[in-house]
């Protein structure tokens, strides 16, 4: 009897102390808005908006902008952590989204296109914020044009992060030879997947539910 | 050394096998005596094996059985001693009631007969005599008068004399009369208020008498119990039983209602502790509200044993009158707070789903509409917030009842139980030794062909012998 008691108590006491490790998410919005794709925006305000009423306290959303140097936090046009409290984390999406949409109502074409700058400045706020599951979003078409001068091939650690390509849309010149949109993606994937991070691509907005 | 090795021993496998069944059956008649005394040996040690361990539960059944039988007697005359006591509470209540005015009655009922007995007395006078001088006039009247005129006119006088106070007298006579006549018609009254007064006597020692019927029931019951008699026995573990099914069946209702109310408080909770930290897998919202409900149905439990409606803590029970009065009234303004609290806890939730549902519109492109009767959930809410904690207080007396017959329960399911596994042993066992036997049998069956050989050797050199001995003789 005295041993089940021991027992009892031990595996309470583990239990209770077992640390799974956070449980919270952390979510990075990289928003192309270089030449023609700003007119894709009014879709990337969905996706926040959907991606918002998803999320839970203690939770971090960040929205950021790719232009032609991606690879500043002034590029960040939003970021919140949610509070505990569900009161206080509804109140901060509310503002969330009336920030991303006065950004978007203003917003200007970027003459070039930093993605990689953009997914270097998602992973290094994410590490730093240190969430559960790391998620970054790129609403992007995945066609990067930089800006001569700008180094940006060298590898990014992304290991435990999950990329999600969004709303990929097809150039002019991609309907001309196609091979060029396939070549991009498998371009972006392996890159990505060589890093230690997964990757998909989620073109179908209809269905949000496969975001999270 | 496989098989097909086994085979391979002469250049021919069914002369292969023939020699080794040859072999076998040679090795088998040798060992025979050998054989079958380890199959006996082996299969009645196993028999007294598993006879031993019926044999042993079915021991541990007695004793778990008289030990059910104690515990049952044990609960059967503690229900009945409460039971008994309460109808003597009640009886003496009663009696308080009923019996209380009887020195009024008795009171009454004296003066009524005083005053009948004085009334009596009056009316016993005597009327009044005729004059006494009335057997002399009557001498004097029997004299003739015919004789001398002189008595005529006497006698005459007399006679008018005479009339005169026999109507005086009677007069007299008559007021008398009616005076004892007034009399006794003063006693009727006196007479209908001795009657109606024996008549509440007697209503009340009636009712006294059939509350008194069911305690001698009791009483009857009470010491079958302790006389521990089969039927009593009977009808406790009967009783017993329906009791278990019923409180559980309770319970199960009070674990709706405590899931009911664990609903309506675990999202606001999340408004006090966090909605996203977690102890041990569970989150901590959830953690405190089951916290509360638990505090809720102690404080009720509490609360039930200050009461002394429930006897879960003999400790609790037999504290001073004062300080288990003070108990139960601080048990009950915890209570009374807590339910305060899941009131606005509730309210809190409809807030909080109003400002999320709002939330979420917005988020959507949506526009909020506005609920006109969303006054009616809340209120019907913060209703039950309310009332479920002083609901589940209530849980105390099927749990008490639970507690008690489980013993019961688990007492006879053991029982069982023990007796099963008993008569399971007791069958292998049996089984065990049939199988020996036919082991032992089939073992002959193998070596039939030496055994046959060999009984008719027997039967040859019997034979022999008896012939010798014939021709010796």
């Amino acid at each position: 009897m005295r041993r089940l008691t021991y027992l009892a108590v031990t595996a309470l006491f583990v239990a209770g102390c077992s640390d799974a490790g956070p449980r919270n998410i952390g979510v990075y919005l990289l928003l192309d808005t270089s030449g023609t794709y700003t007119e894709q925006l009014d879709k990337a305000e969905q996706i926040i908006n959907y991606t918002l009423t998803r999320l839970n306290g203690l939770d971090s959303f960040a929205v950021a902008r790719i232009d032609t140097g991606s690879f500043s936090e002034k590029d960040i046009i939003a970021k919140v952590t949610f509070d505990d409290r569900p009161s206080a984390a509804n109140a901060q999406k509310r503002l969330f989204s009336e920030t991303i949409h006065t950004f978007l109502k203003s917003v200007r074409p970027a003459s070039h296109t930093d993605i990689t700058g953009g997914l270097l400045q998602a992973v290094q706020f994410l590490n730093e914020k240190e969430p559960g599951r790391k998620i970054i979003f790129i609403f992007s078409d995945l066609k990067e044009d930089l800006m001569e001068g700008y180094i940006r091939d060298f590898p990014v650690p992304m290991e435990n992060f999950e990329v999600v390509a969004l709303n990929v849309t097809k150039l002019s010149s991609d309907n001309i030879d196609p091979r060029e949109y396939l070549d991009r993606l498998d371009m972006w994937q392996a890159r990505v997947e060589a890093e230690g991070g997964s990757w998909r691509v989620i073109n179908d907005l209809d269905r949000l539910e496969r975001l999270l | 050394m496989a098989f097909a090795d086994l085979l391979g021993i002469t250049p021919y496998p069914a002369l292969s096998v023939s020699i080794l069944l040859v072999f076998l059956v040679t090795l088998l008649y040798l060992a025979r005596s050998s054989g079958h005394n380890v199959i006996l040996t082996l299969s009645r040690t196993l028999h007294d094996a598993f006879r031993l361990g019926a044999h042993a539960l079915a021991n541990a059944e007695r004793r778990l059985a008289a030990r059910n039988r104690e515990v049952l007697l044990a609960a059967g005359r503690e229900a009945k001693e409460r039971i008994i006591e309460r109808e003597f509470d009640r009886i003496s209540d009663s009696v308080e009631k009923d019996l209380g005015a009887y020195p009024r009655f008795q009171r009454n009922l004296s003066e009524a007969i005083v005053r009948i007995e004085e009334d009596y007395q009056k009316t016993v006078d005597v009327p009044p005599d005729p004059p006494g001088w009335v057997k002399a006039v009557d001498a004097v009247a029997k004299i003739d008068a015919r004789s001398d005129k002189m008595v005529g006119t006497i006698l005459s006088d007399i006679h008018k004399s005479l009339v005169k106070a026999h109507e005086q007298a009677m007069e007299e006579y008559r007021a008398a009369s009616g005076k004892r006549h007034a009399l006794l018609r003063r006693m009727v009254p006196n007479w209908r208020r001795i009657q109606q007064n024996l008549n509440h006597v007697n209503k009340n020692v009636d009712s006294l008498l059939k509350r008194c019927q069911p305690i001698d029931r009791h009483m009857q019951e009470y010491e079958e119990i302790v006389r521990g008699t089969d039927r009593a026995l009977q009808v406790i573990s009967s009783s017993s039983l329906v009791q278990f099914f019923v409180s559980a069946f309770v319970l199960s209702v009070a674990v709706g209602g405590a899931t009911i109310n664990f609903s309506l408080i675990a999202r606001p909770m999340a408004e006090m502790v966090g909605g996203t930290n977690f102890i041990g897998g569970f989150k901590t919202a959830d953690i405190a509200a089951l916290v509360i409900i638990l505090v809720e149905i102690s404080m009720g439990l509490f609360l039930m044993e200050s009461l002394r409606i429930t006897r879960l803590f003999p400790v609790i029970g037999a504290l001073p009158d004062k300080l288990r009065i003070r108990m139960m009234w601080t048990t009950f303004g915890i209570l009374l707070s807590l339910a305060s609290i899941e009131a606005g806890l509730a309210y809190m939730r409809e807030i909080l789903m109003q400002d999320e549902l709002a939330t979420s519109a917005i988020l959507r492109g949506g526009v909020m509409v506005e609920n006109d009767f969303a006054w009616i959930t809340t209120a019907a809410q913060m209703g039950l917030g309310f009332m479920l904690p002083f609901a589940l207080v209530f849980v105390a007396i099927p749990l008490e009842t639970l507690v008690h017959s489980l013993r019961t329960v688990v007492g006879l399911l053991a029982a069982g139980s023990l007796h099963l596994v008993g008569l399971s042993l007791r069958i292998i066992g049996g089984a065990i030794r049939l199988v020996g036997a036919v082991l032992i049998k089939l073992y002959d069956v193998l070596i039939f062909l030496p055994l046959w050989v060999e009984v008719g050797i027997n039967k040859r050199s019997k034979s022999g012998s008896h012939s010798i001995s014939e021709v010796s003789s």
